[in-house]
C-alpha cells in the first residue's frame, strides 16, 4: 500500500469513527438512565434496576397510550401511504394541467397546518364535524398535514421507476389496476415502506392534534402522555421519563429495523432502468 | 414527449382522477380549509381569550405591517435564515452526501451500523430526542462536556444557535443520506471507474462525474429538508427560544406569541409570513429545477 | 391598533367571512351564535339521572398526580353514593391533562368558546379576568341561581382569598387555596458565612450584604430571585412582584397600572445589583430548566438563599415525595420575610412584602345539569373532600376550618398562613395582566443580558402600552 493510500485509508476509518461517535453518543442516555436505579442527565454505568418500569406501570395511562398510539400512528401510515401512493402514481404517469403547482402548493400550506396558530381553526373545523374526543378526527388532521409531502417524495419516486414493465404488461393484456398491482407495487415497495416509516414516525410524535382533539384519557396517545411526566413546578421525573422514552421509541425502531430487513430502506427501486 | 407515451400503464385521465381524488379530498378538507382559515385569522386581532376572543376586530394587513416593523419578527426571520442555511443546506446536505458517498465503499457490517444510528436519530419521536439531547448538552455532568474535557460549560446558554443547528443536523440528515445513496447508485459505474482511471480525485469525480446525475436529486432534497427545517418547532423542546430570544426561530416565535401571549391572529399573520417565505424558496429551486432541462 | 368591529351581534361576521372560506366561517359564525343563548339555571334541575364531568391539569401518575387521585377515589365515588342515597344516579368522569400550563389553558378556552367541554374545570387565579371577559365562565349566580350565596362554605373562605375566583365584583367559581412567598435560606451555609440562624433582612442592602458574605464559600450560589422569561410567571410571582411591593408600588393600582416608574426601575436596579456583584448564576435565570436546576441546587446545598413560594417546601424540597428532595430540610432550612427595599418603603409603609395566588373550580356556563354541577362543586369544597384531598399533608387552604386543624402540623405553613398571608398581595385579576406579566419577565431579561435597568424599563413601558392598546391607563410616576 503507498504512504498516500494509507493515509486515505487512515482518514477514512477516523471519518466513520467521528460520524459513529456523534451519531451515537446523545443516544447512549437513553439505554443506561432507564435501567439505573437513580437516574440523572449523566451517562453513568447503571445501579441495574427495572424499578423505574414497575413504577411506570402504576401510571394508569402509560401502557394504554402506546395502544392509542398505535391506532392513531397507524390509522394515519396507512392512510399516507395508501393514497399517497395512488395519487402520486397518477400524478407520474398522467399528465394534470398545472400539477406542479397544486403539489408545491399543498406542501407550503402543509407548513401552516403543523404550526401552532391553526390550531383554533383545526378544533373548530373538527368541532364542526363532530370529531372531538374521535380517534378518526385525529388521524385525519394528521394525514392531511402528511400527504403532500409524501405524495411529493413519492411521485418523484414513480418517476424514477421504468414505464417499459408496464408497457409489456399492457401488451400482454393486463388491465391498469393489474399492473398497479403485479408490476408497479413490487418494484415501488421499498420506496412505499419507507414513506410508511415516515409517516408512522411523524404521526407517532404528534403531540399537539391529539392533545386538543381527545378528551378520554383511555384514547391519549404516548406522545401525550410523554408530557405528563413533570412535577407542578415543571420538574422532570427522570425515571418516569426515561422508562417511557425507551416503550415510546422502541416501537418506531423496531418497525424500522422490521421494514429495513424486509423490503430495505431506500428511496430507488429494485430494479434499474 | 407526448401525453399518451408518458401514460405507460394506460391509466387516462378518469382513472387518474379516481387515484388522486382520496388524497386530494383529504388534504381539501383538513390542511386547505384549516390553512385558509388561518390566514384569515391573520387579519384579525383574534385572541383566545379576552374581549378579543369574545370581539375580534378585523384589521386587515395591520397585523402583516405591524410583524414587518416589530425587531422580534425581524430576529426571529435571521434566525431562521441561519438555522436553515446551517443545519439544513450545508449541514444535512454535505453530512448526507458525504455519508451517502463514503458508505459505498465500507464494509457492510460498518455500513449498517452507521446507517441505522443514522436513522435512529431521524425517527426517535422529538420529545425523546430533545430528552437525550438536554442530557447530552446538560452543564452538570452532560456526556458532552465529559468528552470534550469543558465541565461546567452550559453549551445551550453559551453557544444556544450552534446547538441547536448540530442538534438538527444531528436529527435530519438521515433523509439527504437516504436520498443521495439512492441518487448515487444510479451513477453508472463505467463513468465513475473511467473518471478514475484518468487519476481525477474524489472532489472532481463528484464535480464532474456524479453531480450532473445527480443534480435533480440534490435540488429535490434541498427544497424538502429547507422547508422542514424552515417549519421545524424541535429546537422548543431543547432551549424554549432561549436564553432571551436568541434561539427563537420562527415557529418558536408564534408558538411564544400564539400560546403564551394569546396572539392568535399575530401568530396566525405570521404564519402567513412564512408561507409567503417557503413560496419564494420553492420558487427560487423550481427556478433551478428547469434550468437544468 | 384600529379595526372594524367584525361582530357587534354575534351574526354579522359571517358576511364578511363567507366567500373567503365558507365552511370555515359557518362553524366560527355557529360557535358565536350559541355565546347569546344562556341556558336556564334550573335546567334538568330535577333529572334523575345525572352525567357531569370535572377537568384539571392533573394525571394520576404524572402531574399533580394527588390532585387526580383525589377524583378519582374520593370526590367521584363519595358524590356518586351521596346521589344515590337521593335517587339520583351519577355518572361523574375526569379528564385528566397533566401538561404545561398553558397549552392546558388553551385547551379549555377551546373546550368552552365551542360550548362544551367539562362541567367543572379548575382554573388559575389569574385567567378568570380573561375567561370571563371572552364569555367562557359566567357569575355562579347567572349559572346556578341566588342560592349560590347560601352555601356554608363561603364564611370560611377569606375575602382576600374569595377573590381569586372572582372578577368586576363576581363569584365565577369556589377557591382551592393560596399561597405566600418568602426567602428561604440554607442554615449550614449561613453558619459557615458566619450568618445568623434566625435571620430575617429589613432591607434590599440587608439582603445584599448576606449575599456578599455568602459569595465567600466556594461552590454557592449566594441567591436566586428568579428573573428572566424562560423562569415564566415564577419570575413575576417571585422575583419581579414582591420586590416591587416592597418598592411601595403595586402593579396595578387606582386603575392605573405601572410604567416607567421609580419603583419599576429601583426593581431593575436591584437585579442589576445582585448580578454585578455576581451573587445570582445567570445562566440559572436563562436556561430553559433553570427554575428546577435551582430547585435541585438549593436541595445539594448550592444556594444561599431563594426565593419561593410555600410550594417550595411541600412539594419540592420535602423530604418525602419532593422534586428534589431534601433530607436535612426541616434542620438545615430556615425562612424568612422578603424584606421591602428599606424599613417601611413597602406598600402601606410595611416592612415586608410577599405575594399571594391560587387557583379554584369554575362551573362551565352551558353545563346541562347546573343545579347539580353545583352541588358537586360545593361537595368537592366541603370540609370533609378537602381533609381528604390533603390526605394528612400540610397546605394552605381557602378554608380557615380546614386549615385550623391542618397548618399548626408544619411550621413554615404556620408562618405564611399567621405571618405571611396578612401582608400579601395579590394580582389583579384582569384579562390584560398575563401579557403585563410577560413585559415584566422581558424586563428582567433584559438586564440580566446587560441591558441598563433604564433602558430595560423604558422598553418595558412601550410593550405595556402595546398590550393596553394606549398609554392612558399607564403611569410614569
Amino acid at each position: 500500500m503507498s504512504p498516500q493510500a494509507f493515509l486515505r485509508r487512515v482518514g477514512f476509518v477516523l471519518f466513520l469513527a467521528v460520524v459513529t461517535a456523534f451519531w451515537a453518543l446523545p443516544m447512549l442516555w437513553l439505554v443506561t438512565a432507564p435501567f439505573d436505579a437513580h437516574p440523572g442527565l449523566t451517562v453513568r454505568w447503571p445501579e441495574w434496576t427495572l424499578d423505574n418500569f414497575r413504577r411506570l406501570s402504576e401510571s394508569p395511562y402509560a401502557f394504554s397510550s402506546l395502544r392509542n398510539s398505535v391506532l392513531l400512528a397507524g390509522g394515519a401510515m396507512i392512510l399516507v401511504t395508501v393514497f399517497g401512493a395512488l395519487a402520486a402514481y397518477a400524478l407520474s404517469r398522467v399528465h394534470v394541467p398545472g400539477r406542479g403547482a397544486i403539489l408545491y402548493g399543498m406542501l407550503l400550506l402543509s407548513s401552516i397546518v403543523t404550526g401552532t396558530a391553526a390550531m383554533v381553526p383545526i378544533f373548530q373545523l373538527m368541532f364542526t364535524l363532530g370529531l372531538i374526543d374521535d380517534r378518526t378526527g385525529v388521524i385525519l388532521v394528521l394525514t392531511g398535514g402528511l400527504l403532500p409531502a409524501a405524495i411529493f417524495v413519492l411521485k418523484d419516486f414513480m418517476d424514477a421507476t421504468p414505464r417499459s414493465y408496464e408497457e409489456s404488461a399492457r401488451v400482454f393484456g393486463a388491465s391498469p389496476t393489474q399492473v398497479l398491482r403485479h408490476v408497479v407495487l413490487p418494484i415501488a415497495r421499498p420506496g412505499l415502506a419507507t414513506i410508511a416509516v415516515w409517516a408512522l414516525v411523524n404521526a407517532w410524535g404528534d403531540f399537539l392534534t391529539a392533545y386538543i382533539l381527545l378528551r378520554d384519557p383511555t384514547k391519549t396517545p404516548a406522545g401525550v402522555v410523554m408530557y405528563t411526566f413533570y412535577s407542578e413546578g415543571g420538574q422532570a421525573n427522570l425515571p418516569l421519563i426515561s422508562a417511557f422514552s425507551v416503550l415510546y421509541a422502541l416501537p418506531v425502531v423496531v418497525l424500522y429495523i422490521f421494514v429495513s430487513r424486509r423490503y430495505g430502506f431506500r428511496f430507488h427501486g429494485g430494479i434499474k432502468s | 414527449m407526448s401525453d399518451r407515451a408518458a401514460d405507460a400503464a394506460g391509466l387516462g385521465r378518469p382513472r387518474a382522477a379516481a387515484f388522486m381524488a382520496p388524497a386530494l379530498l383529504l388534504i381539501t378538507a383538513f390542511l386547505v380549509v384549516p390553512a385558509l382559515w388561518t390566514l384569515v385569522l391573520g387579519a384579525t386581532n383574534y385572541r383566545l381569550t379576552g374581549l378579543a376572543a369574545a370581539n375580534p376586530q378585523f384589521v386587515g394587513t395591520g397585523n402583516i405591517t405591524e410583524a414587518l416593523s416589530d425587531p422580534g419578527f425581524g430576529w426571529s426571520l435571521w434566525l431562521t435564515l441561519l438555522f436553515v442555511l446551517g443545519s439544513a443546506i450545508f449541514g444535512q446536505s454535505l453530512a448526507g452526501l458525504s455519508l451517502a458517498w463514503s458508505l459505498r465503499s465500507a464494509p457492510k457490517v460498518v455500513k449498517a451500523v452507521v446507517e441505522t444510528l443514522v436513522l435512529m436519530a431521524w425517527i426517535l419521536p422529538s420529545s425523546v430526542v430533545a430528552f437525550l439531547w438536554v442530557a447530552y448538552l446538560s452543564r452538570h455532568g452532560g456526556t458532552l462536556n465529559a468528552i470534550l474535557q469543558t465541565p461546567g460549560t452550559d453549551w445551550l446558554i453559551q453557544h444556544p444557535m450552534a446547538s441547536i443547528i448540530v442538534f438538527n443536523i444531528w436529527r435530519g440528515t438521515a433523509f439527504s443520506m437516504l436520498l443521495f445513496s439512492a441518487a448515487l447508485s444510479a451513477v453508472p459505474p463505467s463513468q465513475m471507474e473511467s473518471a478514475r482511471l484518468v487519476g481525477a480525485g474524489t472532489l472532481a469525480q463528484l464535480r464532474d462525474v456524479v453531480f450532473p446525475h445527480i443534480r435533480g436529486h440534490v435540488l429535490t432534497n434541498t427544497l424538502l429538508i429547507s422547508l422542514w427545517t424552515f417549519n421545524d418547532f424541535t429546537p422548543y423542546l431543547l432551549t424554549a427560544g432561549g436564553p432571551n430570544h436568541a434561539t427563537e426561530i420562527l415557529p418558536v416565535f408564534i408558538y411564544n406569541r400564539a400560546l403564551y401571549g394569546g396572539e392568535l391572529g399575530y401568530g396566525s399573520a405570521i404564519s402567513f409570513l412564512m408561507l409567503i417565505i417557503n413560496l419564494v424558496i420553492a420558487l427560487f429551486y423550481v427556478r433551478l429545477l428547469r434550468e437544468r432541462r | 391598533m384600529t379595526g372594524v368591529p367584525l361582530s357587534s351581534s354575534p351574526i354579522p361576521r359571517r358576511s364578511i367571512l363567507i366567500g373567503t372560506v365558507g365552511m370555515a366561517a359557518a362553524a366560527l359564525a355557529s360557535c358565536d351564535k350559541a355565546s347569546s343563548s344562556t341556558s336556564s339555571t334550573s335546567a334538568n334541575a330535577t333529572s334523575r339521572t345525572v352525567t357531569l364531568s370535572i377537568a384539571a391539569n392533573a394525571i394520576s401518575g404524572g402531574k399533580s398526580s394527588k390532585e387526580a387521585d383525589w377524583f378519582a377515589k374520593y370526590v367521584i365515588p363519595e358524590f356518586i353514593k351521596a346521589q344515590q342515597a337521593k335517587g339520583v344516579t351519577a355518572t361523574v368522569s375526569f379528564q385528566p391533562s397533566g401538561v404545561d400550563d398553558e397549552q392546558y389553558k388553551s385547551k379549555l378556552a377551546l373546550d368552552l368558546k365551542s360550548k362544551s367541554g367539562a362541567d367543572i374545570v379548575s382554573l388559575d387565579g389569574i385567567w378568570v379576568g380573561e375567561f370571563a371577559q371572552a364569555g367562557y365562565i359566567k357569575p355562579l349566580k347567572d349559572v346556578v341561581g341566588s342560592s349560590v350565596t347560601s352555601w356554608e362554605g363561603w364564611s370560611q373562605i377569606p375575602e382576600a382569598v374569595q377573590a381569586n375566583a372572582a372578577f368586576d365584583g363576581n363569584t365565577f367559581g369556589i377557591p382551592a387555596g393560596t399561597d405566600g412567598r418568602v426567602l428561604y435560606f440554607n442554615k449550614k451555609l449561613f453558619a459557615q458565612a458566619g450568618l445568623p440562624a434566625n435571620w430575617q433582612p429589613t432591607s434590599w442592602t440587608d439582603l445584599i450584604s448576606a449575599g456578599e458574605k455568602l459569595a465567600t464559600l466556594s461552590g454557592v450560589t449566594p441567591l436566586q430571585i428568579d428573573a428572566g422569561t424562560a423562569m415564566g410567571e415564577a419570575t413575576t410571582m417571585q422575583g419581579f412582584l414582591p420586590l416591587l411591593v416592597g418598592a411601595g408600588q403595586q402593579i396595578y393600582a387606582n386603575g392605573k397600572w405601572q410604567g416607567n416608574t421609580q419603583a419599576v426601575r429601583d426593581v431593575l436596579t436591584f437585579y442589576q445589583a445582585i448580578l454585578a456583584k455576581k451573587l445570582e448564576d445567570s445562566t440559572l435565570q436563562l436556561a430553559a430548566k433553570g427554575r428546577d436546576e435551582s430547585f435541585g441546587a438549593f436541595a445539594q446545598g448550592k444556594i444561599g438563599v431563594l426565593a419561593e413560594g410555600d410550594y417550595f417546601w411541600r412539594s419540592v424540597i420535602n423530604p418525602n415525595g419532593g422534586d428534589a428532595p431534601m433530607a436535612t430540610r426541616d434542620s438545615d432550612v430556615g425562612w424568612a420575610f422578603i424584606p421591602a427595599m428599606a424599613p417601611g418603603k413597602g406598600v402601606g409603609g410595611a416592612d415586608y412584602a410577599s405575594m399571594s395566588g391560587g387557583g379554584g373550580y369554575f362551573l362551565n356556563p352551558s353545563t346541562p345539569y347546573p343545579q347539580q354541577a353545583w352541588e358537586l362543586l360545593t361537595f368537592m369544597s366541603s370540609k370533609a373532600a378537602i381533609l381528604a384531598r390533603l390526605d394528612g399533608a400540610a397546605q394552605v387552604t381557602a378554608r380557615k376550618d380546614v386549615n385550623s386543624e391542618v397548618l399548626s402540623k408544619d411550621p413554615l405553613l404556620s408562618f405564611v398562613s399567621q405571618k405571611v398571608l396578612p401582608l400579601t398581595h395579590y394580582r389583579p385579576g384582569l384579562a390584560v395582566y398575563p401579557q403585563v406579566s410577560l413585559a415584566l419577565q422581558q424586563a428582567t431579561a433584559d438586564v440580566v443580558s446587560g441591558k441598563s435597568p433604564a433602558d430595560a424599563a423604558t422598553a418595558y413601558q412601550a410593550a405595556l402600552v402595546k398590550a393596553l392598546g394606549g398609554a392612558d391607563q399607564v403611569t410614569t410616576s
